[in-house]
């Protein structure tokens, strides 16, 4: 019993390993999707577009098996075409990662081009009149002033794409959800009750993880919310 | 006398609209120079273009003997050849702008050492010590981890100010610094601004203040729908304007 428990355990630290790799490359995608979407140039405007249209329109399940089936067969017909003959299988923690930041990444782009709209002009206006770049001016004073208005949507965002890591196990990765289901299958045997009980805990450890995520981000907000008056009800 | 600005022949337009028709200034060092005018006559459209934050169809801007590079895009507009000298310009035009544009989430001092440390290289505790003189100047104690939002506007324009003396620009950019303040607050900026002609500072200033425009600039230009109607010594030309179009502003604006 305390074996299977344990197991489960061990899975949360996967399940955070994919939840934070995918969180990673989210951001990422999520602030160049943001900022082809506000720049001037068109095509970097319909591809962005077109990014987060396409990717928030279809289920992750469907997108998820898609990217990983489609995506391993792309990769072998295009090694075959130049020359190479071996199987190649994608690492399925690579594959979960890779998919899991890139549907976030199209949630990321909203939430961050939103929030970019929501600073004043101005403050961007004074960067240039500064001499500053236009990298630095993005990164000393757009980021920064972004963060306070993005996080309340990219909590929302972030506690949606821990829950989302669940479906790497479909990849054959060993994560929580996984672990739980096999003990729960495995457990029946000692008590009817085993499923309820290691479904239990599983959500329970989810249910820590977003709670400790909503108090640093709690913190992170208070961080970036310095110089802001706030009005009050 | 050596000439710290020059703008020739700017033009500029929105779509079909021209808004500057060939506008020229020269500044030498110490000028203080005022363009007064109504709305959408063109003067902050004009005062923007200098430093290319609005970006001109036509004309020649040249900074402390450095002509500004500039090649016409695709869109008809001006844009900068080199960006590097671009950069390197502006900080010598630092710019004072109607609403302070200080950056929301730096403290006093860190919006003012942010171009000094950043743009010119400059050391940081060199940077601080620039910072703190140059409080001291607009007249502000005890601001220095204050956050902007937490300041009355005459103090965030003075910090403002600050944060533009503390590039050591070759001319200074006022685009209506008072226009958005509070009358009882506009008093304190503008004794700043006059402490600053009197060291013989280069100044450009788009201003409602005729009484500024009088009393400390040695220069006025009377914008028009983007000509300079009027221009001169401004004891002469706002006390005994020769165009009709300034003697109706003026009554107008009454001060």
């Amino acid at each position: 019993m305390e074996e299977y428990l344990f197991n489960i355990l061990k899975g949360s630290v996967l399940t955070l390993e994919v939840a934070l790799g995918s969180l990673a490359v989210s951001v990422v995608l999520g602030l160049l999707g943001a900022t082809a979407k506000l720049s001037p140039s068109k095509p970097l405007n319909w591809l962005a577009g077109i990014y987060s249209t396409v990717i928030r329109g279809i289920p992750d399940l469907v997108l998820m098996l898609l990217i990983f089936y489609g995506g391993q067969i792309f990769l072998n017909k295009g090694l075959e075409s130049v020359g190479y003959t071996d199987y190649v299988e994608i690492n399925p923690f690579v594959a979960g990662v890779l998919t899991i930041g890139f549907i976030y990444g199209a949630y990321m782009t909203e939430t961050f081009r939103g929030a970019i709209m929501a600073i004043p002009k101005g403050q961007m206006e004074a960067g240039s009149a500064f001499g500053m770049s236009s990298l630095r001016v993005f990164f000393r004073i757009t980021v920064p002033q972004m963060i306070r208005l993005a996080l309340p949507s990219f909590t929302n965002n972030w506690l949606v794409l821990i829950k989302a890591t669940a479906l790497v196990s479909i990849l054959g990765l060993p994560d929580m959800t996984m672990l739980a289901k096999q003990a729960a299958a495995a457990g029946r045997g000692i008590t009817p009750l085993a499923p309820m009980l290691f479904f239990l805990f599983t959500g329970v450890i989810y249910l820590a993880i977003t709670t400790v995520s909503l108090v640093v981000l709690k913190q992170l907000d208070k961080k970036y919310s310095m110089g802001v008056r706030r009005g009050e009800f | 006398m050596s000439i710290k600005l020059s703008v020739e022949n700017l033009h500029k337009s929105y779509g079909t609209h021209e808004v500057l028709k060939g506008v020229s200034l020269t500044a030498n060092a110490g000028d203080v120079i005022s363009i007064i005018g109504s709305s959408g006559s063109g003067k902050s459209t004009f005062l923007r273009c200098i430093n290319m934050l609005e970006r001109p169809h036509a004309g020649r801007i040249t900074v402390a003997g450095e002509e500004m590079k500039l090649v016409t895009a695709r869109d008809g507009m001006f844009k900068a050849a080199d960006e590097r000298q671009l950069q390197m310009m502006r900080a010598k035009l630092a710019m004072v702008f109607q609403h302070f544009n200080l950056w929301a989430h730096m403290t006093v001092l860190e919006n003012i050492i942010e171009a000094p440390v950043n743009v010119l290289k400059l050391p940081k505790d060199e940077a601080i010590a620039r910072a703190r003189k140059y409080l001291d100047k607009v007249g502000l104690k005890e601001v220095e981890d204050k956050y902007p939002a937490h300041m009355s506007g005459g103090q965030q324009q003075r910090v403002a100010i600050a944060r533009a003396l503390a590039v050591e620009p070759e001319v200074m950019l006022f685009d209506e610094p008072t226009s958005a303040l509070d009358p009882e607050l506009v008093g304190e900026v503008l004794r700043v601004m006059r402490a600053l002609a009197e060291e013989g500072r280069t100044m450009v200033v788009v201003t409602h203040e005729m009484a500024f425009a009088r009393e400390v600039s040695n220069h006025v230009i009377f914008l028009h729908k983007g000509v300079i109607e009027e221009q001169g010594d401004p004891k002469e030309v706002l006390v005994n304007p020769q165009s009709e179009r300034l003697q109706q502003f003026l009554k107008g604006s009454l001060k």
